[in-house]
């Protein structure tokens, strides 16, 4: 290809982060109005290539070159890349909650005269961009009364408001669900289509790529060990993409697993709460749960169905208000009225929101893990630190966390590694009802695979595993029993036996006013 | 990109700490120290040798003691996302209480210290309430307490109580006594504590090399702990030669209020750095909302540090009303302000969640060193306040300026 068809070439980037090398001599080319994936393992170095691009880490702090639209470029920061068009999209959003949308479609940029915000010319463009990216809203509603999906969409709009010519997502569709993500995918290439825009996307869900993707770079290992071609005619072969993703043969993308299932010691009865503002507002109706000792137990629900927020409402009353019911561990009725309650009662949650709820990014590795623990790792309140470090490198080494200490401070970690401390951190309280809430979130397939191995010995240890996840393929890979949970109410309890996504859909969708409840008398 | 090779397990090729990175690593915390030492040379040479003669090294620790003790505290207040902003009044109002009761109550001065204490503890139990258990900010519930403090302070003292009791006043001004009597001209015992500190030190040392490698880690080259140990020894002989020679004719050695600072400073560094509860203030810090899903009882924490909080006021206070040997209602006016200088100085984040004893203790020093040079230079206290402003802007700035280029 001659340069002119080229938007940008990067060449032999390296970075490094004192005595960790992110990238080493990454080459990457993006064509002209394609849409170009890039793929690998967790801390392969996909963010960091993404933040050297659009100037997060300005020019002098890498080396290497990076040539756009024909001519190098230096960033110094963000602002510099914005202005030639290229605007990134973070792994994770940044938005104001507080805020309109069409204020954070132009925070930063804001329609103005003279100093004064224009608010029509606001309220008139947001409606504009808003339009290409299929987001019917009221510009005025705040950003924190809409989803993760529309919130996604919110954030292109922006992008689209400052003139977008080179778009970079980086995982924009883990928080997503299919609808949403499907929805996303067709704008992007609408984008593509009928207004030019180039767009490079980072995800760990390889469907997706097959779907979209023009062109796929594959990074391992802080370098660019591979590149694949993906059309109608050539279709993407996603075997040999995981291959060179993680260096090794996956036959599986789930490990074969033998359930022991024992005794039930887990139940919730007539679980019932609202919404924490609006208290009319019924969250979760009546729900009856129960999971058995070995035994893998799905939730499937949409998004908003009250998954989260059941687990969150068992889980010490983390959420919701006017909550009722029963939790019943090892057959006695416990309180679970607050965290530490249900963490003696030998319950755990694990977050789907790792910054906001699980994660100090201030603190390292070792502080991290043992923080819901801490009264096990100290004798008379005085921390023993052997202990603890033994008992997290040990968790390190399991759980393969890619960093060059425990000491590492988890800020510094990429994505996938985080979910990971996060992961541990609660394996290392040593629960016997372990509910995860996403687990697998931003976590590339190989070690996705890993972490379903850790479930399945964690069951076969004894331990009742509640997963809830959006995507089906995975509750359908792994669990012995999946309940369908749509608007609050729990509307199937699904065997092994007649797993399929045809038949869970249906429990998942079921409409209010025909929905029949599990375990009512 | 290799970090599998990074990790303790494959000692085969592991790249060793090198010397210099056992140091670089803690870069912040030797800056800061680094930024004292300098600051120490400056004003020896610019006072003419003045600032560390012995005698003024003692009226540097006896005129900054009240700042480190409340800094401690102030410290975990501030890791925790909270600000304190009523710890001058609080020392006015319990040194006013203190001083009542020996002078009208002829109260025993011990007595009188425990009740004082005990009205510290009080009065942490007090804001820790608002602040913990109804959720009013700190910042409000403490302005509150700032206004509410000096108020009562003003109404219990009038004008001022001078306080008569020898042993109560001994507490800042004396030494302790010197027990192995003089060697020539230093004091015996300054130097048997100079010599046990730097064993202690170099035992612990060398403890932590031993626990670090039998967790199976990687410990810092042993040429990087030679070092640490020597300059160490080098300080604390510097020290004890300063304190030995110190004081007058019939007394002289280490200053009780120092043995004081020292056993706080070592309590809440051992406090903050090895305990549960320490942890929890610093879980809370970095991310509140993740450290109650972690099963932490914030509300309890936030209700402790204001205990703790309170105690070090009272503490302060007593320090405080000993050297002036009176108690007045302006007492502690705007130690707050100190206190909370001395933990951004140190290396205190605004935001919360990152801090240190031993750098909040070496922040209040950089404030005291420089108050004191340039006293003895004669420059004017107005513009001394001047200058400490500007350092404290300075010291932020400094940490902050790295941190805007890397991004
Ligand atoms: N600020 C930092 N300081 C130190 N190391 C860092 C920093 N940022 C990233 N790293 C390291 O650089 C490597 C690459 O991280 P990066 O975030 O680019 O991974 P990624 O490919 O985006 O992974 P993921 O799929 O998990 O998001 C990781 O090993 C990470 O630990
Ligand atoms: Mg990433």
């Amino acid at each position: 290809m001659s340069n002119s068809q080229m938007i940008l070439q990067m060449q032999n980037i390296t970075k490094t982060f004192g005595p960790v090398k992110a990238l080493t001599n990454v080459n990457l080319e993006i064509a002209r109005g394609e849409i170009h994936a890039i793929c690998g393992e967790n801390g392969a170095g996909k963010s960091t290539l993404m933040n050297v691009l659009s100037g997060v880490y300005s020019y002098g702090s890498y080396s290497g070159t990076i040539i756009y639209d024909g001519k190098e470029c230096k960033f110094k920061k963000i602002k510099d890349s914005e202005k030639l068009g290229i605007v990134v999209i973070q792994q994770e959003l940044a938005l104001t909650p507080f805020l309109s949308i069409a204020e954070n479609i132009f925070l930063g940029n804001e329609r103005q005269k003279s100093g004064v915000i224009d608010w029509e010319a606001t309220r008139a463009d947001a409606i504009k961009v808003m339009e290409q990216v299929g987001l019917h809203e009221d510009p005025d509603t705040k950003v924190m009364d809409i989803g993760v999906g529309k919130q996604q969409l919110v954030e292109i709009a922006k992008a689209l408001s400052k003139k977008v010519k080179l778009l970079l997502l980086d995982e924009p569709t883990a928080a997503l669900n299919d609808e949403d993500s499907a929805h996303l995918l067709q704008i992007i290439r609408d984008l593509r289509d009928h207004q030019g825009v180039t767009s490079v996307i980072i995800s760990h869900k390889l469907n997706e790529i097959a779907a979209i993707a023009d062109n796929v770079t594959i990074i391992r290992d802080g370098s660019t060990v591979g590149w694949m071609t993906n059309s109608e005619e050539n279709p993407l072969d996603q075997d040999e993409l995981i291959h060179k993703m993680v260096g090794r043969e996956l036959t599986n993308l789930y490990p074969e697993h033998v359930s022991h299932i024992g005794e039930e010691i887990f139940r919730v009865e007539n679980w019932t709460l609202h919404h924490p503002l609006d208290q009319q507002r019924v969250i979760v109706d009546h729900a009856n749960i129960y999971a058995r000792a070995g035994e893998i137990v799905g939730l499937a629900g949409l998004m908003g169905a009250g998954r989260t927020e059941m687990a969150m409402s068992i889980f010490g009353r983390t959420y919701g208000s006017g909550v009722s019911g029963k939790v019943y561990v090892h057959g006695k009725e416990i309180d679970t009225s607050t965290v530490r309650k249900a963490i003696e009662a030998g319950i755990a949650y694990v977050t789907e929101d790792r910054k906001g709820y699980g994660l100090n990014l201030l603190q390292n590795i070792r502080e991290n893990s043992t923080s819901a623990a801490l009264t096990r790792y100290s004798k008379q309140g005085v921390m023993d630190e052997g202990v603890e470090r033994v008992a997290v490198e040990k968790y390190r080494k399991d759980f393969n966390i890619k960093t060059p200490s425990i000491e590492e401070q988890v800020s510094n970690l990429s994505g996938g590694n985080q979910q990971k401390v996060l992961l541990a951190k609660w394996v290392i309280s040593n629960p016997d009802i372990l509910i995860l809430d996403e687990p697998t979130r931003g976590i590339d397939v190989g070690a996705k695979y890993e972490i379903y191995e850790i479930i399945e010995q964690l069951a076969d240890e004894g331990k009742a595993i509640i997963v809830i996840s959006s995507e089906l393929p995975e509750l359908i890979g792994i669990c012995d029993r999946i309940y369908t949970i749509s608007q609050g109410v729990v509307t199937d309890d699904v065997p092994k036996s007649r797993f399929t996504q045809e038949y869970l859909m249906k429990g998942m969708t079921q409409e209010k006013t025909k929905l029949k409840k599990v375990g009512e008398s | 990109m290799s970090l599998e090779s990074l990790t303790p397990q494959n000692k085969n090729n592991v790249k060793r700490g090198t010397v210099l990175e056992a140091f670089t690593s803690n870069a912040r915390q030797y800056g800061i120290v680094g930024a004292l030492i300098a600051i120490i040379i400056v004003f020896e040479i610019l006072t003419g040798g003045l600032l560390l003669q012995p005698n003024t090294i003692v009226q540097l620790i006896q005129q900054n003691a009240y700042v480190i003790i409340l800094a401690v505290g102030m410290v975990m207040i501030i890791i925790a996302t909270h600000i304190d902003l009523s710890v001058g009044s609080l020392v006015g109002f319990i040194g006013g209480c203190v001083a009542l009761l020996m002078q009208n109550a002829h109260m025993n001065w011990f007595l009188a210290i425990i009740i004082g204490l005990l009205i510290g503890l009080l009065v942490g139990v007090w804001q820790g309430f608002w602040v913990a258990f109804v959720g009013i900010p700190a910042f409000i519930t403490t302005l509150g307490g700032m206004l509410i403090f000096r108020g009562l302070a003003t109404t219990l003292i009038k004008a001022s109580i001078p306080v008569n009791n020898t042993s109560f006043n001994a507490i800042a001004a004396n030494y302790l006594p010197n027990v192995f009597g003089w060697w020539g001209p230093f004091d015996g015992l300054s130097i048997v504590v100079g010599i046990l500190v730097v064993i202690v030190f170099a035992w612990t040392q060398l403890r932590k090399r031993t626990k670090v490698a039998k967790v199976g880690l990687v410990p810092e080259p042993m040429t990087a702990t030679y070092i640490k140990i020597a300059i160490a020894t080098v300080v604390i002989a510097a020290l004890t030669f300063e304190f030995a020679s110190s004081g007058n004719a019939t007394q002289g050695g280490i200053p009780i209020i120092l043995v004081i600072v020292g056993v706080l400073v070592l309590a809440y560094h051992f406090i903050l750095t090895r305990t549960v509860f320490g942890r929890r203030v610093y879980a809370i810090g970095g991310n509140r909302r993740a450290a109650s899903l972690s099963g932490i009882n914030t509300r309890r924490v936030d209700f402790t540090l204001f205990i703790h909080m309170g105690f070090l006021s009272a503490v302060a206070a007593i320090a405080m009303l000993s050297r002036l040997s009176s108690a007045s209602a302006a007492t502690g006016n705007s130690f707050e302000l100190d206190a909370i200088a001395a933990c951004f100085v140190g290396g205190t984040a605004v935001t919360g969640g990152i801090g240190t004893v031993p750098g909040v203790v070496i922040g209040a020093l950089v404030m005291g060193v420089i108050n004191q040079g340039l006293s003895i230079m004669g420059v004017d206290s107005a513009l001394i306040q001047t200058i400490k402003g500007l350092v404290l802007l300075l010291a932020v700035a400094v940490d902050i300026i790295p941190k805007l280029r890397k991004r």
